[in-house]
């Protein structure tokens, strides 16, 4: 009786909890409208066309059939390109934790990799793979690989420790092991990394479909400069960051909720630094 | 010759003869022999970094020695570290469970065994759904021992399992252990650093010298545990620290770098 009461209790305070976060969202969006709108009545409709026309510009788009195709092609090449990303820097990353000779090759290549700037593989993506979806996918591949590359050798580089000792004593099966113990560790370093590099696979995918003019979000942003319309311009900016958010909140920040119940602590090993998700209470 | 021979007699011991091992160049252990008959609890004492845990180890089987031999009719051990080693992201109960996996049990059996050793180490069905994080180190001493005896073992290998904890703590749960213990016939190899804590718990205490360890010392306790007050282990204490190899052998204890 009185566990059900608590039970109930803890669900209210956590929906209660939520709700307050929402406000604060929800607040703080209001308050960007106002600034948008009173930097309209300054600039005027050229330069910062109202929140209203910028919805109407949207509207428009999304009648003459544009913004769904466009938000389809942006978020195949971006994602094609952050998986491939993931994959390629957890393999060379994990190979990197296991292998000295590896990590001391592959290292340095990672922090060359991560200092060139995403324009510049645009660039060359766009001299290599000409004007198609291509170009996009490996932008998004070369500029997230890195990223998760190092979470990667640092999550196996930490793997033998009191845990796996543990393990060994119970004489737990192999396939218990990875899925008990490797996977869940490896999880909790690779996440952070995993989520920083979705973030930047939509920007860049937008950067370079930008310069390609092969379609996409990026392309739709390009038509509304060289047309000087800038309604247009704001409403595809407005569906990019609409995305963003909704990915956040929809699937990682359920994922980070849920980790953060454990992440606090894996023995013998430094945490790397957590990103707070929103909404949770200590 | 040595200890192993003098009481040998019985073939359902602990039999450890003359066990050296080496990591790299560097020797750990130096000959040890002692012998531990079934249903007793041994008490392993020595500095900090002499080697005891590497003794336990081979003695589970994790390890094989070098030289020497390790002879005994156990088949299932289980061990309890200082760390408790609890999975951060399973639940106390799926951390008893999960050092069930290595037994052909299903899923349920697992779950309702792991149930059944929460309420004998003395935690709540609520304790039992929360994660390590949110249970205090008592808690989660209770929840590693519960893992080792969930797998019904019989021999318990215990490394310092109350060295993180306070005074007050540590002495509840070595009465609670040792009644477990004693309510399974259960032989057991504590391992510390700790004499008071050998004296109070154990049955045959050997005590290892600096690394490379060698038996310093041999001592039984022949008092049952249930009358073994503060007066008895003060002065048991002072009596064994009277010997001087004992005292030679452990007065090593701040000079010599942490094992871990």
């Amino acid at each position: 009786m009185t566990a059900q009461r608590g039970a109930i209790g803890r669900l209210l305070g956590g929906l209660l909890g939520r709700l307050r976060a929402g406000w604060g969202t929800a607040a703080s969006l209001l308050l960007l409208i106002v600034l948008w709108e009173i930097g309209h009545a300054v600039y005027g409709s050229l330069l910062l066309p109202s929140p209203r026309e910028t919805a109407a510009a949207l509207w428009q788009m999304t009648r003459d059939g544009k913004v769904l195709p466009a938000v389809i092609e942006t978020g195949r090449d971006a994602l094609s390109g952050f998986l491939a990303g993931v994959v390629l820097g957890a393999l060379l990353g994990a190979l990197a934790g296991l292998s000295e000779v590896a990590r001391r090759l592959l290292q340095p290549i990672a922090t060359l990799m991560l200092g060139i700037p995403a324009i510049a593989w645009v660039v060359l993506s766009l001299l290599w793979f000409g004007n198609s979806g291509l170009a996009v996918v490996f932008t998004v591949l070369v500029t997230c690989a890195p990223i998760v590359f190092a979470s990667a050798a640092e999550g196996v580089l930490s793997l033998d420790g009191a845990l796996r000792r543990m393990a060994r004593a119970f004489r737990v099966p192999r396939r218990v092991l990875v899925l008990d113990v490797y996977l869940p560790h490896m999880l909790s370093y690779l996440f952070p990394a995993v989520a920083t590099a979705l973030a930047l696979a939509w920007k860049v995918a937008v950067m370079t479909e930008l310069l390609s003019g092969a379609g996409g979000i990026g392309d739709g942003l390009a038509t509304a400069r060289a047309q000087i319309d800038t309604a247009k311009a704001m409403a595809w900016i407005l569906l990019v960051v609409a995305l963003l958010l909704a990915i956040d909140h929809l699937l990682l920040d359920p994922l980070r909720r849920r980790m953060l119940i454990w992440r606090r602590e894996i023995p013998g090993a430094a945490l790397p630094t957590a990103r707070r998700g929103g909404g949770v209470d200590a | 010759m040595t200890a192993a021979a003098m009481d040998a007699t019985s073939h359902d011991a602990l039999v450890v003869e003359a066990v050296s091992h080496a990591y790299g160049a560097e020797p750990v252990l130096d000959g040890v022999s002692f012998v531990l008959p079934a249903g007793r609890i041994g008490g392993l004492i020595g500095p900090s970094g002499c080697g005891k845990s590497t003794l336990l180890a081979l003695l589970g089987g994790l390890v094989q020695p070098e030289r020497g031999r390790i002879a005994h009719p156990f088949r299932r051990p289980a061990y309890a570290f200082q760390d408790p080693c609890l999975l951060p992201w399973r639940t106390a109960r799926d951390n008893i469970a999960f050092g069930l996996t290595a037994l052909p049990l299903s899923r349920a059996e697992r779950i309702a065994r792991a149930e059944r050793l929460l309420a004998v180490v003395g935690l709540s069905p609520e304790d039992g759904e929360k994660y390590p994080h949110a249970l205090s180190g008592g808690m989660r001493q209770r929840v590693a021992l519960a893992r080792a005896l969930a797998v019904e073992p019989d021999l318990l290998l215990l490394d310092e399992p109350f060295g993180a904890l306070d005074v007050g703590l540590s002495r509840h749960l070595q009465a609670l252990v040792r009644r477990l213990i004693d309510a399974r016939r259960l032989t057991t190899v504590l391992v510390t650093h700790d004499l008071a804590e050998v004296v109070r718990m154990a049955d045959r205490i050997i005590v290892l010298s600096p690394r490379p360890a060698r038996v310093a010392a041999r001592h039984d306790i022949a008092l049952p545990f249930s009358v073994r007050d503060d007066g008895f282990v003060q002065a048991e204490v002072a009596r064994l620290l009277a010997d001087p190899a004992i005292a030679r052998a452990l007065a090593y204890d701040d000079a010599m770098p942490r094992e871990r």
